[in-house]
Formats: C-alpha cells, sequence, structure tokens
C-alpha cells in the first residue's frame, strides 16, 4: 500500500491511475463541499452548477460555518457524511461534469465501481467523525453558491494536507468496501453454522 | 464535575440543557477514551490502523481547538430521571431543554439538523416539532433531577434495524440478526462503536431499549448475567466478521455490544439494533431542587 500526495483540481488522468484500493493519500489545493440536496438539484431539478467541476475532488459535507458578510463565511466545523445516499449521482458527475474524485465516509455501494473504472474516478475514504481534525485541514471557504440550501449548498474550499484518505474504490475496478462485504459475508457463513 | 447554583429552576435546567449539549459534542467521556486507545493497541490492518490514529488525534485536536469531535450536532436527545419532589414539572422541564437546545445553537453557533420530515425546509435551531426527543423515567422518594444529554448523528442513527423475529426462532434468531445487520451497515455508522440491542417488550419498545441501551458508558454490562453474557457473545462474534474502523476492514468492528432487554408476549421475540458511532458523545448534569447543577461528564 502507497502513500501519495495528489493536488486537485488535476488535469492529467494519469494522477487517478496510479491510485489503487488502500493505498493512503493527503489532497492539497481545492476541493468542493457537495451532498444531498444540491445533487438533486443538478441532476434532478436540471439546474447548472455555478462552478467548475472538471478534475475535481467533491466532499460529501455539510459545514458548521459563521456567515461573515455576504456570500462569506468562516468555518466552525466542518466534518464529512456518509456517501451512500449519495452513489447514483457518481456516473453523470463522471460523465457530464468530469469530476474525478468523490470523498466521503462509509463506502460506495458495488454499483460504483463500474462507472468509476469506465470514467477514471476515486472513492477517497475519510475518517467519519474526525471534523476536529479536519477543520484544521481546511485553510479557507473560498466560494459558496446556492446559499439557499444552507448548508446543503456548494462549497469551494482551499485545504493544506488533507487526510490521511484511504482510497476505497479504484479507477482499476478494485473496491474495498466489496472485498471486506465478500470476507464478511463467508465469516457470517461459518459463524451460524456453529452458533 | 463542577457546580452551579441558580434560584430558578426553569433556567437551570435550560443552563444545564445549554451546557450539556455543546459539553457532550466537544469532550467525549473517559471511558470511550480509554475503548479507542485500546483498539488501536490490537487493531492490525494497516487501514484499520490508519482510521483509529486519526481518531486518536481527531479528539486531541477538538480539546486544543476547543471544537467538535463532530460536525453532526444530531438530534438533541436526553434522558430525564425525574425525582417524584422535584419543584418543576416535566412539561416546564421540557419546555426548559427546548430553549437550552435552541440557545446552545443559537450561542456557539451550532450546525441545524432540524427539518420538517415532509418539505424538508429546515425548523430553526436544532428544535422542532417533537424534537428534542426526551426519555423520562419517574423515580419516587427523590427531589433530584438527573439529564443526560446524548446529541444522536444520523449516520449510525441511520443504522437502525428492527425485526419481529418469531419465539421458535430463539436465541440464535436474536443473534443472527444483529450480526447481519452490523455486517450490513459496513462502515456507513463509523465503526468502531457501540452497538445497543433492545430485546422483548413490544416493536417500538424494543428500539426505545435499544437506544436506552447505547447511552450506557462503554463497557458497562446489564445486571442481569444471561443479558450480560449475550452481551460479550455478541461483541466477540462481531469482532470476528472483519469490517474493521469506517469498514476498510480489521479486527476491531465494535467496541462494545449493549444489550437492554424487557419481558415480552408469549408471541413475541422482537429485536432492535441501534447503532452509536465511535463520537459516542454524552454528558449528564444533577440538578437540585435548589437549583443546583453538578456536571458530570462520565455518568
Amino acid at each position: 500500500m502507497a502513500t501519495h500526495e495528489v493536488t486537485f483540481p488535476i488535469t492529467d488522468p494519469a494522477e487517478i491511475l496510479k491510485l489503487r484500493a488502500g493505498d493512503e493519500v493527503v489532497v492539497q489545493g481545492h476541493i468542493i463541499g457537495i451532498r444531498d440536496r444540491t445533487q438533486v438539484r443538478i441532476f434532478d431539478q436540471g439546474v447548472e452548477p455555478p462552478m467548475d467541476l472538471s478534475g475535481a475532488f467533491l466532499l460529501h459535507t455539510a459545514p458548521g460555518v459563521r456567515k461573515l458578510g455576504p456570500g462569506r463565511y468562516e468555518k466552525v466545523c466542518i466534518g464529512t457524511t456518509t456517501s451512500a445516499r449519495m452513489v447514483r449521482f457518481t456516473e453523470p458527475l463522471g460523465a457530464q461534469y468530469g469530476v474525478r474524485a468523490i470523498c466521503g465516509k462509509g463506502g460506495f455501494p458495488d454499483e460504483a465501481i463500474e462507472p468509476m473504472q469506465r470514467l477514471g474516478m476515486v472513492y477517497f475514504a475519510i475518517v467519519g467523525g474526525a471534523a476536529a481534525l479536519e477543520t484544521t485541514q481546511i485553510e479557507e471557504i473560498e466560494e459558496v453558491a446556492w446559499e439557499e440550501l444552507m448548508p446543503e449548498c456548494l462549497w469551494k474550499f482551499r485545504v493544506k494536507d488533507f487526510g490521511p484518505l484511504t482510497v476505497g474504490i479504484d479507477a482499476h475496478g478494485g473496491s474495498l468496501y466489496r472485498d471486506v462485504q465478500e470476507r464478511a459475508r463467508k465469516k457470517l457463513e461459518e459463524i451460524y453454522a456453529r452458533l | 464535575m463542577s457546580t452551579v447554583t441558580t434560584t430558578d429552576l426553569d433556567g437551570a435546567v435550560e443552563s444545564a440543557a445549554a451546557h450539556l449539549y455543546v459539553w457532550a459534542l466537544k469532550d467525549i467521556p473517559q471511558d470511550l477514551r480509554d475503548a479507542l486507545a485500546a483498539a488501536a493497541g490490537t487493531e492490525t490492518s494497516v487501514p484499520g490502523q490508519r482510521v483509529l490514529q486519526t481518531i486518536l488525534r481527531n479528539v486531541d485536536v477538538a480539546e486544543e481547538e476547543k471544537n467538535l469531535v463532530c460536525q453532526d450536532t444530531g438530534i438533541a436527545v436526553y434522558y430525564c430521571r425525574v425525582g417524584e419532589h422535584f419543584p418543576l414539572h416535566p412539561a416546564r422541564i421540557y419546555a426548559a431543554l427546548k430553549e437550552g437546545t435552541e440557545r446552545a445553537t443559537v450561542e456557539h453557533p451550532l450546525r441545524s439538523n432540524t427539518v420538517h420530515t415532509l418539505t424538508r425546509e429546515n425548523t430553526g435551531q436544532n428544535v422542532g416539532y417533537r424534537i428534542p426527543i426526551v426519555h423520562w423515567a419517574f423515580i419516587p422518594d427523590w427531589d433530584g433531577l438527573d439529564v443526560k444529554c446524548v446529541p444522536k448523528g444520523s449516520g449510525s442513527e441511520n443504522m437502525s434495524f428492527l425485526k419481529m423475529c418469531v419465539p421458535a426462532d430463539g436465541v440464535r434468531g436474536i443473534k443472527e440478526f444483529v450480526l447481519d445487520s452490523i455486517v450490513g451497515a459496513g462502515g456507513k455508522p463509523c465503526p468502531p462503536g457501540i452497538v445497543g440491542v433492545g430485546i422483548g417488550g413490544s416493536a417500538d419498545y424494543a428500539m426505545h431499549l435499544a437506544k436506552e441501551a447505547i447511552a450506557r458508558p462503554v463497557g458497562t454490562r446489564n445486571e442481569d448475567p444471561l443479558v450480560a453474557q449475550l452481551e460479550r457473545e455478541l461483541k466477540d462474534l462481531l469482532n470476528e466478521t472483519g469490517i474493521g474502523p469506517m469498514g476498510l476492514g480489521g479486527d476491531v468492528t465494535v467496541l462494545s455490544v449493549h444489550v437492554e432487554h424487557a419481558d415480552t408476549h408469549m408471541t413475541l421475540n422482537p429485536v432492535a439494533v441501534n447503532y452509536q458511532c465511535w463520537a459516542a458523545r454524552r454528558a449528564s448534569a444533577h440538578i437540585s431542587a435548589d437549583g443546583t447543577i453538578e456536571y458530570e461528564r462520565d455518568a
């Protein structure tokens, strides 16, 4: 299991291809915060997002913030939510907008594996609940769109040493979640046989 | 433990709620810190160890930065033990807990999570219709009030499961359902946490008991030796599944299993599972009849 540093947004798709499930990654640059209602607006209501998502790293979040002035916010506590609820947006995020990485907690179900492989995307696992640490790695909230969806707006954060993240699903068809589930199901059969 | 005295009982309960809500979110109890450190001491998987080290670092950073451990301020849940002679009626206690929850949310400020279930519109400052949620126990021959605040995050609450097993499924049916539920939940409820299991009673009461179970200090055992044995066995079996920290694979899937039970109908065998994430936040206060508040993090 290798360790990588990746700066987002990426311009070279090879950056994604070198990552393998289980690897450790630390992220620099800019990341985009997004959540359930944000993606419902883009895909179910057909509203174009007012931010460039090509090569982007998306974070499943609804941050706790303090308002400073019109469109200006400072961080209070920023953490990450459960990804599985939003798995159906994976394919269109990659195909229509060129998103290259999605980061959340708890993993994506197996339906994400094929589109991620086809479109050259990865899923990064963050440690859910570790928001105090995550907040220190977010340097600034640079932009916010769709404030009326607060806190499920579209956020642009500048980050430094964001992580450590674990590659949960890679762009080669690998998924830690699938492997762990397969092993656990086998183990359960064994356990049930001796109960 | 710290002590505050006030002569205004409504105000005392409101202050206690406001303080407990924020305190619980920032400063996790010692039993939980110990359990997390012990987990890091035994975990052998690389991603699992990475997760546990990050969790331990996060708990320290929360303390240094005086920030919340987790951004999910949850739904405020309070457990009240009200003495028969406590001078404030539970209707007033509820109103004061609600005021305190709102005050903490505005003053800190905390992220507000409460929405109308159909419109999904935010209803205000972590309060709303029937929110916060308060559980009551009434204690005879006593004039005190104990309040325990358990902010419950949605990641773990979404991993709640109920099955009406039949009597012929027996204890085996209970065990299989718990194992199946936790494996199915995978990394979503932020493992390793506390698995609360409620058995017996009725459908709603089993879930109520499961929720009560997660509010206990980590690793405490049920007074009934049969139930305590079930707790130990389920913990060992769950840690054989290899789900591991954040579902990335590893030795530590749960920190503890707590089971609460009630007697039930001869035709019923209900089993409910309520998960509590690794950030199993809770904080308590005792309020005396004269308005003195004593805070206790680890109760």
